[in-house]
């Protein structure tokens, strides 16, 4: 790092190369800078007026050059979206293998659980070399998760789940910003990614006085609204039976098919009418307003330990 | 166009500055011209009041702790920065100061199709900024001028209602406005002056009054929804009254994308008109760079997307607004590549305007081609919501709109006011703008690269060195600003006075008095030939 950096740190797996694509753009813009202060420069110079009553002979246009710079421009302009778009269609799934993490915004904090049960406030602890993916909302209004050293940036939005995904490649401590606009703390709305060597992480870990996993947690809150008496583990009652539900298809009664994602989860929890599941009936009340983000992450959590079964995959 | 070389009319005693005295006069003149100065009066003041908030925002920025201002204060003065600039100066500022005086006289008319109703333009564009500036001094509003929901709709507490009221009844404006140029443009043309015997300005306007009106009433639409659910828990927006945020950027963006377009095609057109007149040449490709500004409108309608990258629409989405984006850079390049061709062989002096058109073009190039970044989802991905974005917009709205409408309104200068500005002054001035300008916006692409995020009040120690650069090229924009507000006045009274066409330029204009009588033109004039002919020698061919 020189003391005038350009770039922020590369910090991720994805840095490189969308790296690599900023400087092809600059590359571009700077040819085409360069060439048309260039050409104004000498064309005001070469042609500057001589005499007050000079009259150049007029030029009507050339059919070949308008082809020519609508053409060049065009092509250019067709590969730079086709790079962009390749970049980043590679890089938009996360890993089946990802470790999960959950991500909770709030007028002007984040808030942030393991999967262990351990909760951050503005902070983020991972181990370097794994891909880690978030699944985040927001209990107000819309934040923006970005960590400009992996060159990730994604909204949170109230009401749905966005998630986003990275792999750390540095061990070091990086800027974490909210990046769109939410009020009046939304410059404090930061706080410090830290990628740890994997031992360092695990240390981390057992460090911290562990409350419950965030599944052990949603599996008492499961049982506490009394879910199970219609979600029996065993057999089907009146509702569905949730073990292996998730990240399958699910066959609606409106005949519609759809992956039991977390959005699918979330919307049927808090509005259970929208998509009743063939073969059962409109029964479940609706939680709506009744549970925090933060509990609804726990039962999905919980849902999702009971075993996934083949995930199709959705994209980010 | 008629030749160049015509002797300009004897100079009539009364012109439509002198014809009548009094307040009046002016407030209830139906004369495009006089309307053209009232609106004048107005964008340079609202100008004042959105730079005065632009100050505040570097100096504040000057520092890495938020120690001038408190956030909610720093949040209150980038929102009325950018609602001050962008609703009440950049949309109106060509097509209602320039295209109002210049649209009637460049198509050999005597005013607009309606006149009354471009007065009540003018007066809708006052009610709405006055309910603005109320907002404004009973506490302001903290949205940001993009009036983000769920955040403006039920958790902001300033005064988002007075703004949106100003906003939407402002809207009304712009939409007669553009209403009124594309009845004149279509029916009101002198005979012989055929659609592509038009200036290019003509073209340029006509393309921005489409997308005014067309544009505008979603905008409206999307600030009554927002008020809705403010005033009376409607849920729209709000997912906890079962709303959808998204929602709001797709119909915000619907008209805020066009809206940029608003901002820069007039100034485009301006362009033209100066490009040629100073090299003296017919424009290269007059009908690429009209049928551009007719891309630039359509296409514009079919971008909002790449504003929304990162919200969480689909991927999909996301790959058809990008390359719909990029398809933008054809009729841009077109047009910059036009302008350059057109200084070939040449005959070019360099009088102020022209200094303004160079810097133009320069500037929109640059500010079009760091466009291909943001347009690029992986990159975008990355500078979404930074500095990057907000160097990307100031270079086409700033280095491009408002240079386009400085350097047009030296060119028309005489013609408005029947005096000349001081050349000297103006090409130092013209000078000052483009380096403090360069100095105060490009840092700034850097910075969103280091990933300095926009709108925040207190930054990282790191991203210093590049704000303070920053701060200090605006404090030289300023003075750029400040010394033609200064010398423009003076000259209104002790500017030599101008003869009917001191730059020899082709055009309908320059064809009547300065100032013009009350009615333009005596007699109708009748078109002969296309636009730009400053020689009647046999073209070349290239």
């Amino acid at each position: 790092m020189t003391d005038f950096p350009l770039l922020p740190e590369q910090a991720s797996t994805i840095a490189q190369s969308v790296d690599t694509l900023y400087w092809v753009l600059v590359a571009i813009s700077v040819f085409f800078t360069v060439l048309i202060f260039a050409l104004i420069f000498v064309f005001a110079i070469r042609y500057r007026r001589r005499r007050p009553d000079e009259i150049p002979r007029p030029i009507l246009g050339s059919l070949r050059l308008e082809l020519f710079w609508s053409i060049t421009p065009g092509i250019i302009a067709i590969a730079v979206f086709a790079y962009g778009t390749v970049v980043y269609f590679r890089n938009s799934a996360p890993p089946a293998d990802a470790m999960e993490m959950f991500v909770v915004g709030k007028q002007w904090m984040w808030k942030i659980q393991h999967p262990e049960g351990h909760r951050e406030i503005n902070e983020l602890h991972v181990p370097v070399g794994r891909p880690v993916k978030l699944v985040m909302t927001t209990e107000d209004v819309i934040h923006s998760f970005y960590i400009p050293a992996f060159r990730v940036k994604m909204d949170v939005v109230p009401g749905r789940y966005t998630t986003m995904w990275f792999q750390p490649t540095k061990v070091g401590k990086y800027h974490l910003f909210c990046a769109e606009y939410c009020g009046t703390e939304h410059s404090r709305m930061k706080g410090w990614v830290y990628v740890m060597e994997p031992v360092d992480y695990e240390n981390w870990l057992s460090g911290k006085a562990t409350t419950e996993t965030m599944a052990a947690a949603g599996e008492r809150l499961f049982q506490k609204l009394g879910c199970q008496s219609c979600h029996r583990a065993d057999a089907p009652g009146r509702g569905p039976v949730l073990a292996g539900v998730f990240g399958s298809t699910v066959v609606l009664a409106t005949g519609e098919k759809v992956v039991a994602d977390e959005s699918y989860l979330r919307e049927s929890i808090l509005r259970p009418q929208a998509k009743i599941v063939a073969g059962y009936r409109t029964l479940m009340p609706t939680f709506e307003g009744q549970l925090t983000e933060e509990q609804l992450l726990q039962l999905i959590a919980y849902i999702k330990s009971l075993g996934t079964r083949e995930r199709i995959d959705t994209g980010p | 166009m008629s030749t160049v070389l015509t002797a300009p009319p004897v100079e009539t005693k009364t012109n439509y500055l002198n014809e009548s005295y009094g307040i009046k006069s002016w407030l209830l003149t139906k004369d495009h011209k006089r309307i053209a100065l009232l609106y004048l009066a107005a964008i340079t003041f609202f100008f004042a009041v959105g730079g005065f908030f632009a100050v505040l925002i570097r100096l504040e920025l000057i520092t890495p702790a938020g120690d001038l201002m408190q956030p909610e204060t720093y949040n209150k003065a980038f929102t009325m920065h950018g609602v001050m600039m962008i609703f009440f100066f950049l949309i109106p500022a060509v097509p209602a100061v320039l295209g109002n005086f210049l649209v009637p006289m460049m198509i050999g008319a005597r005013d607009l199709a309606f006149p009354r109703i471009n007065l009540l333009s003018w007066y809708i564009y006052m009610v709405g900024g006055v309910f603005t500036l109320y907002a404004m001094v009973a506490g302001g509003v903290d949205t940001g001028w993009t009036f983000y929901t769920p955040y403006s709709s039920t958790y902001s507490n300033t005064q988002v209602m007075a703004t949106a009221i100003g906003i939407f009844i402002l809207g009304f404006s712009s939409i007669l406005t553009g209403l009124n140029f594309i009845v004149t443009i279509h029916k009101m043309r002198a005979p012989g002056l055929t659609w592509f015997r038009l200036p290019l300005f003509i073209w340029a306007h006509y393309a921005t009054s489409v997308i005014q009106i067309l544009g505008t009433p979603v905008v409206a639409i999307a600030i009554v929804l927002v008020g809705l659910e403010r005033a009376f828990r409607i849920g729209i927006f709000d997912p906890k009254l079962g709303g959808d945020p998204i929602l709001f950027q797709h119909l915000f963006w619907f008209y805020s994308h066009p809206a940029v377009y608003i901002m820069i095609l007039p100034s485009m057109g301006v362009i033209s008109e100066l490009v040629t007149c100073f090299s003296r040449k017919k424009i290269f490709g007059y009908g690429f760079v009209a049928m551009s500004s007719v891309a630039i409108a359509v296409l514009g309608f079919l971008v909002w997307g790449h504003h929304m990258f990162v919200s969480g629409q689909s991927v999909y989405a996301g790959m058809v607004f990008s390359i719909l984006s990029y398809l933008v850079a054809i009729p841009s390049a077109i047009k910059v590549f036009n302008w350059t061709a057109t200084l070939y062989r040449g005959s070019i002096s360099y009088q102020t305007p022209l200094l303004y058109a160079l810097g133009f073009i320069g500037l929109f190039t640059i500010g079009g081609l760091t466009g291909l970044f943001l347009a690029n989802l992986a990159v975008d991905v990355h500078l979404h919501d930074t500095y990057f974005v907000v160097g990307h917009f100031h270079y086409i709205m700033v280095g491009g709109a408002i240079m386009g409408y400085l350097g047009g309104l030296h060119f028309w200068w005489p013609k408005i006011t029947g005096r000349l500005y001081p050349e000297g002054w103006a090409r130092l001035s013209a000078l000052v703008l483009f380096v403090g300008f360069n100095l105060t916006f490009f840092p700034q692409f850097i910075l969103g690269y280091l990933g300095m995020p926009r709108r925040y009040h207190a930054y990282p120690e790191e991203f210093q060195v590049l704000n303070v650069m920053s701060s200090a090229g605006a404090s030289i924009l300023a003075v750029g600003y400040i010394i033609p507000m200064i010398y423009l006045i003076w000259s209104m009274r002790y500017g030599k006075p101008a003869p009917a066409n001191p730059w020899g330029a082709t055009g309908l204009e320059w064809q009547i008095p300065s100032p013009p009588p009350s009615y333009n033109f005596e007699k109708t004039p009748v078109v002969t030939e296309e636009p730009y002919v400053y020689s009647h020698e046999e073209a070349q061919v290239v």
